[in-house]
């Protein structure tokens, strides 16, 4: 029955497709993913087989529908890295297969590695992952558009909401690991930026464990008391992007506090529980097609898809250059279902975003928060502003 | 309306639609008639029937006159209160809370002003609600999750924009069976009708276009790209202008139907607030066509629109996230549902002065004014 109703919305579709175009115009884009880890604290949070590309692909299906009326036709070739493959090689196949752009969820060095080799194709770039600064920093690069926000706009958008709630005396407990580091530093500049005091910094050490075990709760409880005891603190902030112990601290800390971070409040840039500024009809859509939530790397692939899609719309083009002048340009802005236009920054080509906060039940709120002004956009009291960047794009 | 003097030729011709209302004449989330109120009522019943209850009323509201001419009830709906609140615009005050059905946003009263439809989108069914009695009597077949809604000038044919399956589903009104679907971009919503009834306009938020519709042949006859999430279209009283808002974009496109091309973008400047928070939604033309209000969303503001100049004259402070817009039949008032601070501001229209606000449920998006 749901099938014959498709078939016949279809034909009528292809036959309500009169006022295109002759010639259609054809479009094609790669995603470059990379395998992520399933070493996750939670089972909720092991990354699906589609991860990214399912949102890639809502996107192409959205492009399409517009394609339908102004005779455009969109099409994404997937490309997924198992450990120790080479991006670069993968980054050329898709060249050859005729892709004109790339959704790439690389880790960083892989991504500089593949814009400074694709530098003399002309092929946009679409940076879907990566949360790095110096992607957007000293290492920025003029052929890639970041859709991820990065570290400093995630804890930014996070700061801003503590300062509001006037939980202003903050405990980090960071990983060992170099990213939990620089996440740990983001934190730093966030609470000077905001009027936030870091009472004490601790590390959990990655003692390199597996996730899974029987009876890991009974140990855990016994463990984050004495971690987290001896600090006069109004909130705790888990720094832990390699999942190893965030989410172990919510309930468990020795004085009844809440945690957020990287577990209990979450910012980031999407969330499969976000519903508000038209958001559900999204969710609704990916999760008939593919059977699950949609994570911040599906949204993200989603919204460089719609880029592109937009891009060629307005510019009524498929070439790479013309459309990077158009997504670079005034112009440009796109809606993805958080309320506000987006729009890049022209400085280092990273997408101005509100960030949601969410426990992953709810969204509890989204930032920028009311009260933090700006000249231009409120969006760019999230992350380095334009006059603290070290971005020369080139 | 002197209703006492009132020929029965004229009320039998009020029964009926009037050429070109239902057109943007009224517009905002709703039109009304501009009929008596004594003849606001079903057709089941019969004509002599019709004729002594319009006498007896109307002999009642002489006695009780010649104060308030005019009663006017407005609906609004209430998104996350899943109710309607029902108004009375001369008391300036809610006289009833309604329950329906989930997540009711789109709102319209049919021509003979006897019934309320409802899109209960999180239902995926349009209610129907008796204006008398104030309970739902039945619903109208629509497509999933159906948001906004426009009657054709004749009454007889609503068209639904469903934001689940990217249709455009025609019902018509009487049968209260579908007779159409028309294939659209991603996530429909805004949705008009030419006055002549010929063109259906709808928007489509992710596709970011208006899509012109032979209503006659139920294909679309043009694509107009406009800005970023496009929301309400509705067409100036004399035809010759189509409006576009969109959210996202922060404009008004302004479309010729002639040529299918946009004219003119009207873009909105706020001193203090930044361009984001501009999100233009609602928007409705005086009857005479010299002036357009356009609901600013977050802003909290309604824009008048001078619309020869297409100058901005004013920006009225209302409530909280104003969505949709609707006038009083008389015209004398403008009322904007204000999602944010739970509540309708009441705009006088001649001295533009927002001069009360009335609570009702949670969310209000949709309003619709009926004669009583």
């Amino acid at each position: 029955m749901i099938k014959r109703c498709v078939i016949g919305v279809s034909v009528a579709a292809i036959l309500s497709i009169l006022p295109a175009a002759a010639e259609p115009l054809r479009m094609k884009f790669g995603v470059l993913r990379q395998q992520h880890s399933s070493e996750t604290l939670s089972i909720l949070d092991l990354p699906a087989e589609d991860d990214t590309l399912a949102g890639a692909l809502i996107g192409v299906a959205d492009d399409n529908t517009t394609g339908r009326f102004t005779g455009q036709s969109y099409e994404a070739i997937d490309e997924k890295l198992a450990p120790g493959d080479d991006a670069v090689a993968a980054a050329q196949k898709l060249l050859d297969q005729g892709a004109v752009a790339i959704l790439a969820d690389l880790p960083a060095d892989d991504l500089l590695h593949v814009a400074d080799t694709l530098k003399s194709r002309e092929t946009l770039l679409f940076n879907v992952s990566a949360t790095d600064e110096r992607l957007r920093e000293a290492d920025c690069r003029a052929n890639v558009i970041h859709v991820a926000p990065t570290r400093s706009m995630l804890t930014d958008g996070l700061a801003q909401y503590l300062v509001w709630k006037q939980w202003r005396r903050w405990l980090i407990i960071k990983g060992s690991h170099p990213q939990d580091e620089l996440l740990a530093a983001a934190y730093r500049a966030s609470a000077k930026k905001f009027g936030a005091k870091i009472v004490d910094e601790r590390v959990y050490v990655d003692t390199e464990g597996g996730r899974r075990s029987d009876s890991g709760s009974v140990q855990t409880q016994r463990l984050i008391p004495p971690l987290t005891q001896g600090a006069n603190y109004d909130v705790l902030i888990a720094a832990d992007e390699s999942e190893v112990f965030g989410n172990y601290l919510p309930y468990r800390t020795f004085d009844p506090r809440p945690v957020v971070g990287s577990a209990g409040l979450v910012p980031t840039s999407w969330d499969a529980s976000h519903e508000q500024w038209g958001a559900v009809q999204l969710q609704n859509r990916f999760r008939a097609q593919f059977h699950r939530g949609m994570n911040a790397r599906d949204h993200q692939a989603w919204i460089a898809a719609r880029m592109i899609g937009e891009a060629v719309t307005r510019a009524s083009s498929a070439d790479p250059k013309t459309l990077a002048a158009y997504l670079t340009g005034p112009d440009f802005n796109i809606a993805a279902f958080k309320g506000v236009r987006l729009s890049l920054r022209p400085w280092n080509l990273q997408l101005r975003q509100p960030i949601l906060l969410g426990d992953g039940r709810m969204i509890v709120s989204v930032s920028p928060q009311d009260g933090f002004l700006h000249q231009t956009s409120e969006l760019d009291t999230l992350g380095v502003d334009k006059p603290e960047t070290k971005c020369r794009l080139k | 309306m002197k209703m006492t003097t009132l020929p029965n030729s004229l009320r039998a011709r009020l029964l009926l639609p009037l050429a070109g209302e239902g057109g943007p004449t009224k517009r905002g989330r709703m039109r009304a008639l501009e009929a008596s109120p004594n003849v606001a009522h079903s057709h089941a019943f019969s004509l002599e029937w019709e004729r002594a209850r319009a006498f007896r009323s109307a002999a009642i509201a002489a006695l009780l006159l010649a104060s308030p001419a005019h009663a006017f009830t407005a609906y609004v709906s209430n998104e996350k209160g899943n109710s309607v609140t029902v108004i009375d615009t001369d008391k300036m005050e809610a006289i009833k809370t309604v329950k329906v059905g989930r997540r009711p946003r789109g709102i319209e009263i049919s021509k003979d002003n006897s019934e309320v439809y409802i899109c209960a989108g999180d239902d995926d069914t349009i209610q129907v609600l008796d204006t008398k009695t104030l309970k739902i009597t039945g619903n109208l077949p629509s497509g999933p999750d159906p948001e906004l809604m426009i009657l054709s000038p004749d009454g007889k044919t609503v068209y639904v924009s469903n934001e689940n399956d990217n249709l455009v589903t025609m019902i018509d009104t009487k049968t209260k069976r579908r007779i159409g679907d028309v294939p659209v971009g991603v996530e429909p919503e805004g949705m008009a009708v030419s006055p002549d009834g010929r063109i259906l306009v709808n928007t489509s938020e992710t596709t970011n276009m208006a899509h012109l519709i032979d209503t006659q042949t139920k294909q679309i006859i043009a694509n107009v790209l406009v800005d970023a999430r496009p929301r309400f279209a509705a067409f100036k009283p004399d035809a010759s202008e189509l409006w576009v808002s969109s959210e996202i974009g922060g404009t008004v496109a302004i479309i010729d139907p002639q040529s299918h091309k946009v004219t003119q973008k009207i873009r909105f400047e706020i001193p203090g607030l930044s361009k984001e928070a501009i999100q233009p939604i609602g928007i409705a033309f005086t009857n005479d066509g010299k002036r357009a209000f356009v609901a600013l969303g977050p802003a909290n503001r309604v824009a008048v629109i001078d619309t020869a100049t297409k100058k901005i004259e004013k920006y009225l402070l209302v409530g909280q996230r104003v969505w949709h817009l609707a006038f009083t039949p008389d015209e004398k008032y403008l009322l904007t549902a204000n999602g944010v601070s739970n509540d309708i501001s009441i705009v006088e229209a001649a001295s533009l002065k927002v001069l009360k606000s009335i609570p009702v449920g949670a969310f209000p998006w949709g309003i619709a004014v009926a004669t009583k």
